[in-house]
């Protein structure tokens, strides 16, 4: 137990430091641009029109009269509070922002991270176990067409088919056109969701089945299947009792790697089907030069997937009973 | 005919290297074509003459789908190269210079895989000022992490094999050991993942267009033409997302194949397979 507890605690100051790093390099990224955020936010033509003074209340307004370094303390001592200041783009604050974003995006991430985990792990085993069989290039054939597939194509295509030629879908949005928000019912948004979700998990599932499949090859081919084989035990029961239980670790590594992978994946989706989410938010900050924003959604993001590392982690110790074992002989 | 196993890769490889080739000189050639605009032939249909049918300025979407698709491969091979030579380089060195120097390139591989990829090459692409630039340093950049920590654990093996203990014990330096007795037995790793690297530098070059950071929107890039197909593509105007993502499926499924052959055909275990 205080073995346990010492290594989630090592694990957790190791993702609090990776989150200050991401914090500090998106920092100075931002401030690396040659786009001038007084430019960009007010404008070429009101900006020739002000007085120096002007000028100046705004410099130090957006902070820009400070030295870099300052500027990053700054917005480090808020964050901490809480506070990632406002988006330009919205005129709200940016966590209030996110929020909203956020709230509309796990829809879809949650869908597609669950279906394209289980399908993918389906296909992964079946693959691993019929090797070289039909069943198995099917499953290769289909992950690397799938892989090769940038995901925004492959929403234009669900659209192009679901929404324009059989019309049974909806073109974009979250919600119905026109509508109050208190008119919508879930139905509505389940029915927006459908395109984008399952877009994310067509191409979310080639990953996983692929690594799931190799780890089931090496399964298969050890010598304690060899032996269970020879015991006569069916293929079946092999499956059930020996191979799925160890490819249950890399599995679950796996799962929780991809969700960087399905957030990256939700921006390009989000952007085709106007889905007004989290990715749809950060492209629009980062073509608006919407600073704040831009920052705010690269940090939960990052705080999102390392969260996920660090749940995998955690859940080692309860999935294999030898690092629990290991862990308490010393 | 029959073939092996390896005669095979080695004819997928030649095809698709010839392929890609094609695509790209093709591309720079008809690169003045594509920009023709043609009012009296907008909006055909794909038919014999035009293939891939043509856009609502009566450009030719065949050339600019080539054009477009050159401009990929071009930007993907110059990036991936980069990308993988710096995974090279700071693979070698987390296994070689000892712990510390280990413990901060692991550290820093972390954070860039915590940072979603698409979000990482949107701001670099801001802190370029967008644009050109933006697309290619961002791509160059952000590649090398995967393979980076594949060398370093081939390195952390070789370092236990016995020539590499028995070169240490005779004296030579680490710079020595690592360039003349590590690196041939990393080439033909380093060579498959820097193959395999294109695809990924291609779909995210053609992906971070799209969202529309970098080239502007006359520029015949196969992003630009995907998120210009998407206006059109509600009045029926399939041919325009169409035929340009099929080609660019086409061309990253053969850089991916072209790789694995690649991979066989440097493995010398693959010729009793």
């Amino acid at each position: 137990m205080k073995h346990n507890l010492l290594f989630a605690g090592k694990n957790f100051i190791r993702m609090i430091l990776l989150l200050a790093a991401v914090s500090v390099a998106t920092f100075a990224l931002v401030s690396a641009s040659p786009i001038d955020p007084l430019q960009a936010n007010v404008g070429q033509a009101a900006l020739g029109s002000m007085s120096e003074a002007q000028k100046e209340k705004l410099r130090s307004y957006w902070g820009v009269d400070e030295p870099p370094v300052q500027r990053y303390l700054n917005w480090a001592k808020d964050a901490l509070r809480g506070d990632f200041g406002t988006s330009l783009l919205y005129r709200q604050p940016v966590t209030s922002v996110i929020a909203v974003k956020l709230s509309n995006s796990l829809f879809l991430l949650v869908i597609a991270w669950i279906i394209s985990g289980l399908l993918g792990f389906l296909l992964g085993v079946i693959a691993g176990v019929f090797r070289g069989r039909p069943a198995d290039r099917l499953v290769k054939g289909y992950c690397l067409v799938i892989a090769s597939t940038p995901a925004f194509w492959l929403a234009l295509l669900l659209l192009l088919i679901f929404s324009v030629w059989l019309k049974v879908l909806p073109i974009g949005l979250s919600v119905p056109i026109g509508m109050e928000a208190s008119g919508v019912t879930f139905l509505d948004r389940v029915r927006h969701a459908i395109l984008p979700a399952l877009t994310l998990s067509i191409t979310g599932i080639s990953n996983v089945a692929l690594h799931t499949r190799e780890k089931m090859i090496d399964i298969m081919e050890s010598d304690y299947v060899l032996f269970a084989q020879a015991r006569g035990e069916k293929a079946g029961s092999i499956v059930r009792r020996h191979a799925l239980r160890n490819v249950l670790l890399p599995a679950l590594t796996l799962q929780f790697a991809s969700i960087s992978e399905i957030i990256g994946g939700s921006v390009l989706v989000e952007q085709v089907f106007s889905y007004p989410g989290l990715g749809q938010a950060a492209v629009a900050a980062g073509t608006g030069s919407d600073v704040p924003l831009l920052m705010g959604i690269t940090l939960i993001t990052a705080a999102i997937v390392f969260l996920g590392n660090f749940i995998a982690n955690l859940l080692y110790g309860v999935v294999d009973p030898r690092i629990r074992k290991g862990g308490r002989r010393t | 005919m029959k073939l092996n196993q390896r005669q095979k890769a080695r004819v997928l490889l030649v095809f698709s290297v010839l392929f890609l080739a094609g695509v790209a000189v093709a591309g720079v050639l008809c690169h003045d074509a594509a920009m023709v605009t043609d009012f009296s032939r907008k909006n055909l249909t794909p038919c014999l003459t035009y293939p891939f049918g043509t856009d609502w300025l009566g450009r030719d979407m065949l050339y600019r789908t080539l054009t477009g698709l050159s401009m990929s491969i071009l930007i993907g091979v110059c990036a991936a190269c980069v990308s993988a030579v710096m995974a090279l380089l700071l693979g070698i060195a987390a296994a070689v210079f000892g712990k510390k120097v280990d413990a901060v390139i692991s550290f820093v591989i972390d954070g860039i895989m915590g940072i979603p990829h698409i979000l990482l090459l949107i701001l670099i692409s801001y802190a370029c000022g967008k644009g050109l630039k933006g697309v290619i340093i961002g791509v160059a950049l952000t590649h090398w992490t995967s393979l980076a920590r594949l060398i370093r654990a081939e390195v952390m093996q070789l370092r236990q094999s016995e020539y590499i203990l028995i070169a240490e014990k005779l004296g030579q330096s680490k710079w020595k050991i690592a360039v003349k007795h590590m690196l041939p037995h990393l080439l033909p790793q380093f060579l498959v993942g820097l193959v395999l690297m294109f695809p990924h530098a291609i779909l995210h070059e053609s992906s971070i267009t799209f969202l529309g950071f970098g080239l502007s929107s006359e520029q015949p890039a196969i992003g630009v033409i995907l998120s210009e197909s998407m206006t059109y593509l509600i009045m029926g105007k399939w041919w325009l997302a169409l035929f340009p993502g099929i080609m660019l499926v086409l061309t990253v499924v053969l850089f991916d194949l072209g790789g694995n052959a690649l991979r066989s055909l440097l493995d010398p275990n693959s010729v009793h397979a």
